[in-house]
């Protein structure tokens, strides 16, 4: 691509220590930070042939899904805005019983981006798809002026071939299914909420931020009818199971005790006056199937590193679209899902 | 209104503007807690935290006196 | 977590609920006037477990819900002007004043930080000298201590950046206030656990005289409440009206002596308005003249003029506890935390939202 000779130029294409209109603009400069950036970090075949779109070979049906990731902060104790757009569409792939298998990634950057930073989050995507085995095969750049964004905010697509012998989505959700998750909820929700607010908590409060496909075919591979897949991403564990439920016009009914929750992420809740059952995942899923097939599933879970995986609660022809959880002694009461996100109160 | 949890102290130090803070321990988290409102509370002690700020020492005896409640509770 | 897991432990809560059976044997009508009680009754599900005949009603007592939307507005547009970091707990972000609310503010570009103590915006004032800090305090007896000690600590520092928004409330005038009400049902108070750990006790005797109200002060476990409600029970079986604490364990009948100085020293008692209830005689706080120049109202106007609310909301009987908010028609249908169209469903502690999010399905709409 290089044309070796040297004009004079006002925007020079290497010495930048900060995103630039000109790296959004098509020209030389765009180039080069694509090159030297991305596609050395993301280092797939389909990139190297520098051509606006990829070619691959997947066999149908295909599942495709599509992600925006905007996180503040950007960076985050046990992740990063851009492991977080990796792990978040590979997972939602799996959530259709496919395997994950190729990403696109668009970028949307706003003049005055730190350039080392951009790195750091471009790598940081590089080793996530490389853990996943996914590759990223095209992608877009676009700057925006000083303002106007939030830094950098990181679409993927993400493609793969469905395993899953049938439909998994919330119509096949039957009343006496099992409703299982895969691991300990609301560790990222809270853990960026600690960031982006200051709330200084010392204590090991990290992101669960990532993949889950492993394990989800692990459980399609062995045959046991899974009828519905979610990861409980903005919302929580509450909407996750309450946007199933709405969809699949059944009812749900939780036993609290049940629902694993990491010490850390409880307690701060406590002291923030929080609910860990509406704050986000970005490393689990739900999964509902048959009741006789739950106790095969949560061994195939725990064998596939979910240790923590366990059974939640059961589907119901009763109370349709609406989530009820037991407590302890006796109580029951409905888990709604939230309205937007939660705060930490004082009141 | 007026979340308020229990937590332990375990150490004091000075802090914002020369006041009394403390790490105050809940459970398996910790945070800065303002202490100027329980300034004879001592490391170990339990304080009952609001908006940052001990508000009071927790009376551990009491507690332990409103646990036993059930099994002598009145006859009636 | 020690100290509260054992308040919370079903065989206890299970025993508990059957020794408030065996004391209860007429109808009564009980208040609480705390959010977070309301809070807890709702998430423990003790409603459900309450002996037939025993109406638990839940006062004015979120401060969220109370603040006037005209004083939430005049926080937006202090919010707004670009040399303004505005400071707020957690709490009062979704409350929507006439203009929207803090979180609107924040998307279109005002700088609204959620703070945890009033310290945290001490300390943002005297790191960025370049902006004005303002504090919106918001909250019962409570939380004022920790404003006034905010108040004392930039005084020390010298801070010329930082003020705060006063919109504090307080809970006796609003227990007088029901209780004086010619309808009034309320028979016995649950009163606030966390207020009286810092106010004491002392407001309260009077109150029992002249109403002849049993008061228990209560804490906020599920344990703490049911005992809470026994004891209210028993006085009111018995015929009695005295004063009582069940959560000894936080509340001494002094209080806290050095968190009520500092409040004296900083702030003076006012009449205020509280949403849906009206203007309270004595059921505010402002800050003294002495301290002028960390009052919010004083660099930068008062708030715009009160609005009165239009609408459906019911709010005046449910906060004084002669609506239950599931008996509103309007409650799950026209008014929702989403679209709410009054104070109690505002936020999470407010008397409609704590039933609206842990509704059980019998009362679902």
């Amino acid at each position: 691509m290089s044309d070796p000779i040297e004009l004079s130029c006002p925007s020079p294409s290497t010495g930048y220590e900060r995103v630039v209109l000109a790296h959004g603009a098509g020209g030389r400069v765009m180039q080069r930070l694509i090159t030297d950036l991305f596609i050395a970090a993301f280092d797939t075949p389909q990139l190297h042939r520098g051509h606006d779109g990829a070619t691959v070979e997947l066999s149908p049906p295909i599942a495709v899904t599509t992600d925006a990731f905007t996180v503040t902060p950007r960076f985050f104790p046990g992740g990063d805005i851009g492991s977080l757009a990796v792990y978040g569409t590979v997972n939602d792939v799996a959530m259709c019983g496919a395997r994950p298998a190729v990403l696109t990634a668009a970028f949307i950057l706003e003049e005055g981006l730190p350039l080392p930073e951009l790195r750091r989050i471009v790598e940081s995507m590089a080793a996530a798809a490389r853990r996943c085995g996914v590759r990223i095969v095209t992608g877009d750049t676009k700057v925006v002026e000083h303002g106007q964004g939030d830094g950098v905010y990181v679409t993927t697509t993400g493609m793969g071939t469905v395993v899953a012998k049938a439909a998994i989505e919330p119509a096949s959700v039957r009343p006496g299914d099992a409703v299982l998750v895969s691991g300990p909820v609301g560790d990222h929700g809270i853990a960026v909420l600690a960031a982006r607010e200051g709330i200084e908590i010392e204590t090991a409060l990290r992101s669960d931020a990532g993949p889950v496909h492993e394990a989800v075919l692990a459980l399609l591979q062995a045959d046991l009818s899974v009828h519905c897949l979610r990861d409980p991403t903005r919302g929580g564990l509450a909407s996750a199971l309450g946007e199933v439920a709405q969809s699949g016009g059944h009812g749900v009914r939780i036993d609290e005790a049940s629902v694993p929750v990491r010490p850390e992420v409880a307690d701060a809740c406590e002291l923030l006056g929080l609910d860990p059952l509406r704050a986000a995942c970005e490393g689990r899923f739900v999964a509902w199937l048959p009741a006789r097939h739950a106790a095969r599933a949560i061994e195939i879970l725990q064998a596939s590193g979910c240790e923590r995986a366990t059974t939640i609660g059961e589907i119901t022809s009763e109370h349709s679209g609406v989530v009820v959880l037991r407590d302890g002694a006796g109580g029951e009461r409905i888990l709604d899902m939230l309205a937007g996100e939660q705060w930490p109160r004082i009141c | 209104m007026c979340l308020a949890v229990p937590g332990q102290i375990v150490t004091r130090y000075e802090g914002t503007a020369g006041l009394p803070f403390g790490k105050v321990r809940f459970g398996s988290v910790a945070r800065e807690v303002c202490l100027a409102y329980t300034p004879d509370a001592e490391e170990n002690d339990f304080v009952i935290v609001h908006a940052g700020f001990a508000i009071q020492v927790l009376d551990q005896e009491a507690a332990r006196r409103t646990l036993a409640l059930l099994s002598e509770a009145d006859p009636s | 977590m020690r100290y509260v897991d054992e308040f919370r432990e079903p065989a206890r809560l299970r025993a508990a609920v059957e020794a408030l059976h065996r004391v209860t044997t007429r109808p009564w009508t009980i208040m609480e006037i705390c959010g977070g009680q309301t809070h807890a009754i709702a998430r423990w599900s003790l409603e459900t477990r309450l002996p037939k005949g025993l109406t638990l009603v839940h006062g004015p007592g979120c401060p969220v819900c109370v603040t006037p939307v005209e004083v939430i507005e005049h926080a937006r547009r202090l919010a707004i002007d670009a040399s303004v970091l505005l400071c707020t707990f957690g709490d009062m972000m979704r409350v929507p004043g006439t203009g929207g609310d803090l979180l609107a503010a924040r998307a279109a570009g005002a700088d609204v930080r959620v703070v945890i103590s009033p310290l945290d915006a001490v300390e943002l004032a005297r790191a960025r000298p370049d902006a004005t800090v303002v504090f919106f305090g918001v909250g019962f007896e409570t939380t004022a201590p920790t404003v006034a000690l905010a108040i004392e600590a930039a005084h020390r520092l010298r801070l010329p950046n930082f003020a705060v928004l006063a919109a504090h409330v307080r809970v006796p005038p609003a227990m007088a206030m029901i209780l004086d009400a010619p309808d009034n049902a309320v028979q016995a108070f649950l009163a606030a656990g966390h207020v009286c750990t810092v106010e004491g006790t002392a407001a309260y005797p009077e109150l029992v005289r002249r109403f002849e109200v049993p008061m228990v002060v209560t804490g906020f476990e599920p344990l703490d409440l049911l005992e809470g409600l026994r004891r209210a029970v028993l006085q009111l079986e018995a015929g009695r009206a005295d004063l009582e604490i069940q959560y000894e364990r936080a509340v001494r009948p002094e209080g806290n002596p050095l968190a009520r100085a500092a409040v004296e020293r900083v702030f003076e008692v006012t009449d205020r308005r509280w949403r849906g209830l009206g203007v309270v005689p004595e059921g505010g706080l402002r800050v003294r003249e002495a301290f002028a120049r960390y009052d919010a109202e004083h660099r930068f106007g008062r708030p715009p003029a009160h609005v009165e609310e239009p609408g459906a909301c019911r709010a005046a009987d449910v906060l004084r506890g002669r609506l239950h908010p599931t008996s509103c028609p309007e409650f799950g249908r026209g008014c929702t935390p989403e679209r709410p169209l009054g104070a109690p469903m505002v936020s999470s502690e407010g008397a409609c939202a704590a039933y609206y999010h842990h509704r059980r399905i019998q009362r679902h709409p």
